[in-house]
């Protein structure tokens, strides 16, 4: 990544230069959040509840998003929609990061066989495309939501390990890592103190980068019917079971895909514009 | 010297292939065992609940169900190596009759986009390295920044919107056998096709981008520049030649995203290939059908991975 020109006398004095894109993207993912968080409170309607007598209804005063294809307030669904979308994907992208940085670190240190095989092993993993190796999963035990988080994480787990690996690899040849293994540091030590503060930048923005993918993948996985089952319905389901209405232009299938769209672009632009002194520290 | 150079990049190669067959069957080892080892048991989930346990057992014993998982393993990498690819349990058909005409509908579909979307990418990437910082760059930035980031079924329900319902042009889902005339292709194929190259663009149009555009920050194409060389001539005489090698590499790259796409759209469209075979497959846990249409998917994705990685290798002239 070159560097924005424009960041000089501002960004030297205080090291992080803050873009108005980046911060509206800031908004929006916190804005998702705080839905995530508090959507029983916000919804207008209980997310069961038949509202409205016409099926796929338009946009009014009482429905702000219309009806779904059983006449339920679609913009009830979709905020709690946003606990699964975000919580599912929260859960599965923070068990992958610390799972594959962890054995990242450790094959970094450790180098060698270990570290081979474990190479070896995730890249193999990591070349079974991601909808595949979760369609299979489904059809052996069924989806679920522990499974789904499981899959999920499990399918990012290489990503998370090559990219911490790499970082790790770099860090690992600096003086105070030798210094700290001479005086004789433990391994959970030279993790804990000399390799991850200095890798938790970049890889964080990886862990953003990561979050995008599995959302996409679970909004992916609920279209095709085969994510969170009813009656739980996370973004990819609303526009799974409302895809009937698509032929009429309705609002609910057109609003669940906004709200995955307006998520996932955030993300990306939010991870695009963090200031480069977090983002590209020690990046390889 | 130039034979003992030769010989490394021959070595790296073959070390790449030998890679992508331990690869492979490790891979294949996974998806047997994620399908063959997870709980319910096929033989008394094939005779429904009214069976004795003394027919669910002869059933066992009939397919091999009672050997060791190693061994099942082996005979079915061995059927799978002499095109026995197994009986479907949802239709009691062999799942190579299932599977072929299907594959070639898949591959038709892969191919179109292929066609349209290679060019397409190229040109608008490299255009877009060429006038970097311009608007058009910019405005592209965002658009492929913009489709890489929402998924598939977004795109093709856009599609839909726009081409079906608010135009007109197009019949809405659907996908007929009936096609009589070259107007009838066109419409069976235009909406999944398109839905493909715009996933497949968008990422193509990025890495190109990026490769041309790595190319002309080095020190030769400064070179070029100071010696008055016209635009066109510096990206088409110095800059391409040296990146075709990482452009060759992001198009391979970008095509495996096809098979990701091609679920989704093969799904939303009704197209009857392989990957709505095996969506079907899941939903009625037709584990071989599953199998089968897994190990093809994994094939694909490998060899497209391979030759990105060997052309990246034959084309880094360091190592030649």
């Amino acid at each position: 990544m070159t560097k924005p020109a424009s960041s000089t006398a501002f960004g030297a004095r205080f090291g992080y230069r803050i873009s108005p894109v980046g911060l509206t993207a800031a908004a929006v993912v916190l804005f998702w959040g705080a839905v995530a968080l508090f959507a029983p409170r916000l919804v207008p309607y209980s997310v069961g509840e038949i509202v409205d007598a016409d099926y796929f209804g338009p946009i009014s005063r009482e429905l702000w998003l219309g009806s779904d294809y059983l006449g339920r307030d679609v913009f009830s669904r979709i905020l709690m929609g946003a606990r699964y979308t975000v919580g599912i994907s929260l859960a599965a992208v923070a068990i992958a990061c610390i799972c594959g940085v962890t054995l990242g670190m450790i094959a970094a240190i450790t180098g060698g066989l270990p570290d081979t095989i474990l190479s070896r092993f995730l890249d193999a993993m990591s070349s079974i495309p991601s909808k595949l190796f979760s369609l299979v999963v489904v059809a052996a035990v069924g989806s679920s939501i522990p499974v789904l988080i499981i899959t999920l994480s499990v399918i990012y787990i290489p990503g998370a390990y090559r990219f911490a690996r790499a970082l790790a690899v770099n860090i690992n040849t600096m003086d105070f890592v030798m210094v700290a293994r001479v005086r004789g540091e433990s391994l959970g030590y030279l993790i804990r103190a000399e390799i991850l503060p200095n890798i938790v930048g970049p890889v964080l923005a990886d862990l953003g980068l990561r979050f995008v993918f599995i959302v996409l993948l679970l909004s992916g996985l609920s279209f095709l019917g085969l994510g969170v089952q009813p009656p739980y319905a996370d973004w990819g389901a609303l526009v799974h079971e409302n895809i009937g209405g698509l032929a009429f232009g309705a609002p609910a299938v057109i609003f669940p895909s906004l709200a995955i769209a307006s998520l996932t672009i955030s993300v990306n632009l939010l991870i695009d514009n963090l200031p480069t002194k977090i983002r590209d520290r020690g990046a390889a | 010297m130039s034979a003992g150079v030769s010989t490394r990049v021959s070595r790296l190669v073959l070390t790449r292939l030998l890679i992508a067959l331990i690869t492979l069957i490790i891979v294949s080892f996974a998806v047997f065992f994620a399908t063959a080892l997870l709980p319910g048991d096929t033989a008394s989930m094939l005779l429904g609940q009214a069976a004795t346990p003394e027919a669910v057992e002869g059933l066992r014993k009939a397919m091999h169900l009672n050997d060791p998982a190693i061994f099942r393993f082996l005979r079915w990498i061995n059927g799978l190596l002499h095109g026995d690819l197994g009986i479907s349990y949802a239709n009691n058909l062999p799942v190579a009759q299932l599977i072929g005409g299907r594959l070639v509908n898949t591959l038709k579909l892969a191919g179109i986009t292929a066609l349209i979307s290679v060019p397409l990418a190229l040109t608008l990437g490299v255009t877009a390295a060429m006038l970097r910082g311009t608007l058009y760059d910019r405005g592209l930035t965002i658009v492929t920044i913009g489709a890489v980031s929402v998924p598939e079924f977004m795109v093709a329900t856009l599609a839909v919107l726009l081409f079906a319902v608010y135009l007109n042009w197009l019949p809405a889902i659907s996908f007929t056998n009936q096609i009589k005339s070259f107007s009838d292709l066109l419409r069976a194929y235009a909406m999944p096709v398109v839905t493909l190259t715009v996933v497949v663009s968008a990422q193509m149009i990025r890495m190109s981008r990026a490769a041309v555009v790595e190319t002309l920050d080095t020190p030769y194409i400064e070179m070029a520049l100071l010696k008055g060389a016209s635009r066109p001539r510096i990206v088409l005489r110095h800059a391409l030649p040296n990146a075709l090698g990482p452009i060759v590499n992001a198009v391979a790259l970008s095509l495996s995203y096809l098979l990701g796409g091609v679920i989704i759209v093969e799904t939303i469209f009704n197209y009857p290939g392989i990957a709505k075979l095996m969506v079907d497959a899941v939903a009625t846990r037709d584990l071989p059908l599953i199998q089968t249409c897994a190990i093809i998917f994994c094939l694909g994705y490998l060899a497209l991975i391979t030759v990105a990685d060997i052309i990246a290798i034959l084309a880094n002239p360091r190592l030649r």
